[in-house]
Formats: C-alpha cells, structure tokens, sequence
C-alpha cells in the first residue's frame, strides 16, 4: 500500500530523523511513503485573519497537485506541515468565497478533496495499533514516555479532528503498542513556547520549563513529540533553564519515530541521535533497549 | 488612571476592523478568565488575554494598540480551546499584529542578526518561517 506523502522543509534537513524514521518503519508496517514530486514549503502558519489568503496558496497548491496524481489522501510527519494543509483543506471544503479567491489566483481547480492524515493517524486508523504491536521486534519495556502532544496536533479539535482536546490518548496508545509505558502529565497538551523560539525567548524557555518539570515529576523517562519545533524548543532550552534552577536535571526529547524505529528493530546508528543536544543513547541503554 | 469611554470608540473604525477580520465577537465574551488562566505567554504580557478582549469591548483603541500581549502570543489557541462562549483570542491577537505590521513605516518586531550562527544553525526553518510571518512588516 503507498501512501501519498509531504515531508516538508525542516524534515529535509533539520528534522531529518524524524523523516527518515518514519519512512524506514513504514517499509516494515507494510506500507510505503511515496513523496509527493516538487513539492514546496507548506508555509509554516495557518493565516489567523480572515483577509489574508496569499499564505494559503502554498498549501493549496500542494493540495491540488496530490488531487491531479489521482490520490485522496495525503500523509505528514510533521504537526506544522499537517495543521496548515488540514486547515487549509477546510477552507477549500467550506469556505466557498475563501477558495474561488485561491483558486483563481493560482489557477487550479480543487474543492478540498484530500483527506489530510497525519502518520500517528495512519497508523492508528488505517494499520491499527494492534496490528503495529504483533510487528513490534524489541518492545520499549520499562521505558516510561511522556507523550508531548503541543498544539498544532491537536487543535483547534473541530478543525484538526484527530483526537479530544483536554486528554487525548492516541500518542499514549502508540507507545502502549510499542511495549513502553506512557505517563500521564497534566502539561501535554501545553504550548512549548513556538516561534517565540525567535521572539520572545524567555517564553520559550519558561513553557519548556514548565513542561519537561511536568514529565520529570510524574516520572518520564523521556518526551516524545511529533513537532520539530517542541522538539527543539524542549531539547535546546534545558541549559538555560538549568541556569535558574540548578536542581532541574536534563531529559532526552526525541522524535515519536525514533521510539517506533527502535521497537521495529532499526539500528539506532541510523536514527540521527546525534543532532539531540541531550544524549537519549545513555538513557535507552541502561534500559536495554539499544546495545 | 481616567479611562474615557465613548459611543464613537465602541463603534469606531478600529474595533470594528479588528472584529471584521478577525471574524471574533467580542461582545460574546463575559470576562469568566479561562483564557487567562490557560495562556502559556501571560508572564511576558503587559495585558490579559481576557483583558485585551474587555478593552475591545470598552473601545480603548490606544491601550490595546501599543499592547505588547499580542507579540508575545504563540498563537498556541489553548484560549480558544478553554472559552466557554468559542472566542477564538489567538484570532483577535493576530488581527492586532497584522494592523500594526500593516502600518506605513511598521517595524519588523525580530532581527536575524540577534541570533547567534549557533543558535540559528539549530533553529528548525519552521521557526524562522512563521517568526517571519508573525514578526515582519507586511
């Protein structure tokens, strides 16, 4: 089975880890990501006003083009990428005057016809969990995960649709089919701060804060995100949080697919652990999980 | 502090503008907090989010022009997740961005040069994409 997919520019090269992984899993879950040609940046932000509709071109446009290859669905890693094309989606679907405005400037047709899936979906609704835990080789037994959801994955919960606001469980469940144990943390759903990353940098440093203290103190192990932006806001703002409070004690934060690769039996030398600012590689040894 | 109220700002050309395209309305709001509460961001902000709204509804175009809430706004929308009446406030601060960034002579609110080559050869593009996007002059 293929599965139409966009990567997306950060997981090109930043966040390559997370597309390798993703895409090296899918090969073992019997299903095949198949990028979707010349694709470009999806934009990054969703347009919050409704008079501005040049950012959703971008995403249309890449919308369309998965439409004219024949597919209705299109898969993404990453939540940015998924947010913008799945509420841009939306738009083309409901808002009649919004897509004739689109449409017409970048001269395509297209009414929202693709159904936009974010892999943790596919993987749940399409494969199904208990189909991914028989192929699971080497289970993340006593690894206890704090499942970071952040926001762009989640809401807003009309729109997005993938799981419930308050207390999803569809991260939680994939680590459960992966053998490991998830903790429950009342900051998973908490916003790490986003592109405040390169604004306001005391508000990315005081959400990462509250948010990994959150997952420490109920006992995590390690954060798992879906997010390349949590992922670096979470991972590279713990020595600066460790400069106002000396008694906080760093956490490795890794990609979703990263865990998935690992319980699939995929050589951690692969997986790009190198690019994390704290080492997860200290932590999945002594818990036997890498040798 | 003397706050002067008036029937010309309630109605007036700003507010009006504001709701338009944020597509919010701010008389929904009965100032119960949740967003306030739930905000990530209300350590950096000079206003609530539930007070940028109650400013709105009182017509006080200055005050809520020259916030500084609506810079510090990660458009993270856990306001809108938590309202009781569906006001969607990362819309609302958004709107108030996009006017000043729309303003003849508006400032760009990030330099790339105050980051180190470090910090942006770590930096995901996704950062540098929608901090552009929130942050420059349109």
């Amino acid at each position: 089975m293929k599965y139409p997919y966009f990567p997306g520019c950060t997981l090109y090269t930043k966040a390559k880890k997370l597309d390798d992984a993703g895409r090296e899993c899918s090969l073992k879950l019997g299903f095949e990501l198949e990028e979707l040609p010349d694709w470009t940046c999806c934009g990054a932000t969703f347009p919050l006003v409704n008079d501005q509709h040049i950012t959703m071109s971008g995403p249309t446009r890449i919308l369309a083009d998965t439409k004219d290859q024949g597919n209705d669905k299109l898969v993404t890693l990453c939540s940015v990428c998924f947010n913008v094309l799945k509420r841009t989606n939306n738009v083309m679907l409901n808002d009649e005057e919004r897509r004739a405005k689109i449409t017409d400037f970048i001269e395509r047709d297209y009414h929202g016809e693709v159904e936009v899936l974010h892999y943790l979906q596919l993987l749940r609704d399409e494969i199904g969990f208990e189909t991914l835990k028989e192929k699971v080789v080497k289970p993340l037994t006593g690894l206890k995960v704090a499942c970071y959801y952040g926001c762009l994955l989640l809401r807003p919960v009309k729109e997005i649709g993938l799981d419930v606001m308050e207390n999803p469980t569809i991260f939680e469940d994939f680590i459960r089919a992966l053998g490991g144990e998830p903790v429950e943390f009342p900051y998973k759903v908490e916003c790490c701060g986003a592109f405040q990353a390169v604004h306001s940098m005391d508000t990315a440093t005081r959400c990462s804060r509250d948010i990994l203290r959150s997952a420490k103190n109920n006992g995590a192990d390690v954060v798992i995100t879906t997010c390349p932006l949590c992922q670096f806001n979470l991972d590279d703002r713990q020595p600066e949080i460790q400069k106002s409070d000396t008694a906080f004690s760093s956490i490795p934060v890794v990609y979703f697919t990263q865990l998935l690769a690992l319980a699939l039996d995929l050589s951690a030398d692969d997986l790009g652990f190198e690019r994390n600012l704290i080492d997860p590689l200290p932590l999945l040894k002594e818990k036997g999980i890498v040798a | 502090m003397k706050t002067v109220i008036s029937r010309s700002q309630v109605k007036g050309d700003f507010v009006n503008k504001v709701a338009e395209i944020s597509g919010e309305n701010f008389f929904d709001c009965y100032q119960c907090g949740n967003c306030s509460a739930g905000c990530p961001s209300v350590d950096e902000m000079d206003l609530l989010p539930s007070q940028v709204v109650r400013y709105l509804q009182l017509g006080l175009e200055e005050e809520v022009k020259n916030c500084k809430s609506m810079w510090v706004c990660a458009a993270c929308m856990m306001c809108h997740a938590r309202c009781p009446k569906g006001v969607d406030i990362s819309k609302i601060m958004e709107s108030l961005r996009v006017l000043r960034l729309r303003e003849v002579g508006a400032e760009a609110h990030i330099d790339v040069t105050d980051f180190s080559e470090e910090y942006l050869a770590r930096a995901p593009q996704i950062a540098m994409i929608s901090g552009y996007r929130k942050f420059l002059p349109l």
